[in-house]
């Protein structure tokens, strides 16, 4: 499905990661695995160093922190935000909406909408959609999008094939009208016959929580899982990538009529090194067009991955000049997204720490 | 240049690859060894094996790994 936006613009982007950063390494004697063989590992898929949440923190703690920080620093006023859109698969509860509890806690005013909306990987590109449909209305003024997930808490330590590579974080993302003449485009598709691909089986109303879902099982490949945890087919969602996106965004710039060469970034969604330099050899882009250093450096923090390799790689070149981007987003859904859109201009691009708590 | 067989038993050095000829179902290699290979392959003959081949049946013996090579440019 294609979509198309006149005179939106984003204008800063702040990313709130936890202070708390654990190692591949000391966490390789977790895994019942050799360990030349988890080192092997490492170096092809790009597993370093990675920032997760201490017990308890949930995602509304991240952002608001990161709202405050914003607000502390006079780059964003609290009156000024007319929309808080959520973008998490990991909120702090069922009921209320996590958005909400955002708004309380902070005492913004009433006179806004509040909205959690359930994505992963593919929210950043999903969540600037629905921020620019909000400012088609009059009172909508300025949209504040939050990628945010604290999946950490629901991987198995004991499994290999996640456990390594998920890392938690918060981004802020502040939209608004553009004041001058500007297109975005956008193409989205899905496909839910595939949803078991990327899947918490057990805690929703279908299967609940319970001590049997608790349990550790013997998933293969010497990994160890319980059905309250993130699973992954990670051979799917690998070749579901491979074979998606290349056309996505081939089909998405020859609607618009602009050529692989005129791109100044593929900023794509970081599941690992590996498969962004596989896309890139596919699509014949230059690895130093399709940044994927962030797994290697946080893990991969779903929705918020993209704002991340942004304030990682080209801060300077955003705040101080402006770019011609492909964003793209791809996870559970499965959903894929790709958006062109001029990034430019902006007040601010960076990523902050979430301190860790005294114990 | 290293040989398949060679590669094959640096990334899983417990298993005998010349006794079988379903490296797969004899769970000699998990999907995670299929990247390591083809990061290894990719260095090794210098090429960028697709990533929509890597999937089993293209690493389900050394015949198959040979034919995926040279469908992707390697040189002999």
């Amino acid at each position: 499905m294609n979509f198309t936006f006149r005179n939106k613009r984003i204008s800063g982007v702040l990313v709130v990661v936890p202070a708390n950063e654990r190692t591949f390494v000391e966490e390789m004697k977790n895994y019942n695995f050799p360990e030349a063989r988890s080192l092997k590992l490492k170096e092809v898929m790009g597993y370093d160093r990675r920032r997760l949440v201490q017990p308890g923190v949930c995602v509304s703690d991240m952002a608001i922190f990161g709202l405050q920080s914003l607000f502390d620093r006079g780059l964003l006023k609290p009156d000024e935000i007319d929309a808080l859109l959520l973008i998490t698969q990991s909120p702090d509860y069922f009921m209320p909406a996590t958005s909400n509890i955002i708004q309380g806690r902070l005492g913004l005013k009433q006179d806004m909408l509040c909205l959690d909306i359930n994505q992963a990987c593919a929210g950043f590109v999903i969540g600037l959609m629905q921020a620019f449909m909000l400012l088609e209305q009059e009172s909508v003024r300025k949209v504040v999008l939050i990628n945010a997930d604290v999946l950490s808490r629901k991987t198995s330590p004991k499994d290999r094939n996640i456990y390594p590579l998920v890392g938690d974080a918060a981004a802020i993302t502040v939209i608004e009208r553009d004041t001058q003449d500007s297109v975005i485009h956008a193409s989205v598709k899905m496909d839910g016959s595939r949803n078991d691909a990327l899947m918490i089986p057990a805690g929703g109303l279908r299967l609940p929580s319970t001590a049997e879902t608790a349990v550790l099982e013997d998933v293969g490949d010497n990994n160890l899982r319980a059905k309250d945890h993130l699973r992954m087919d990670g051979s799917a969602i690998f070749n579901f990538v491979q074979t998606e996106i290349p056309p996505l965004i081939q089909g998405l710039l020859d609607r618009v009529g602009v050529s692989m060469d005129a791109i100044d970034y593929f900023l794509c969604h970081q599941p690992n090194r590996f498969m962004l330099q596989k896309l890139a050899d596919k699509m014949k882009v230059p690895h130093s067009k399709m940044p994927n250093n962030v797994v290697e450096r946080f893990g991969n923090s779903s929705g918020s991955t993209i704002p991340m390799a942004i304030a990682l790689n080209i801060a300077d070149k955003i705040t101080n000049g402006q770019i011609l981007a492909c964003l793209t987003g791809f996870g559970g859904g499965l959903t894929w997204s790709a958006m062109l859109m001029r990034l430019g201009g902006w007040k601010f691009c960076e990523i902050i720490d979430y301190p860790n708590q005294p114990k | 240049m290293k040989s398949v067989p060679e590669i094959l038993q640096e990334i899983r050095p417990e298993f005998d690859f010349a006794a079988s000829n379903d490296f797969i179902n004899d769970g000699m290699l998990d999907s995670f060894d299929m990247m390591t290979l083809v990061s290894v392959l990719d260095k090794n003959y210098g090429i960028s094996i697709q990533g929509t081949d890597i999937v089993p049946e293209n690493f389900k013996n050394l015949q198959t790994i040979e034919a995926l090579l040279r469908q992707s440019g390697a040189k002999p």
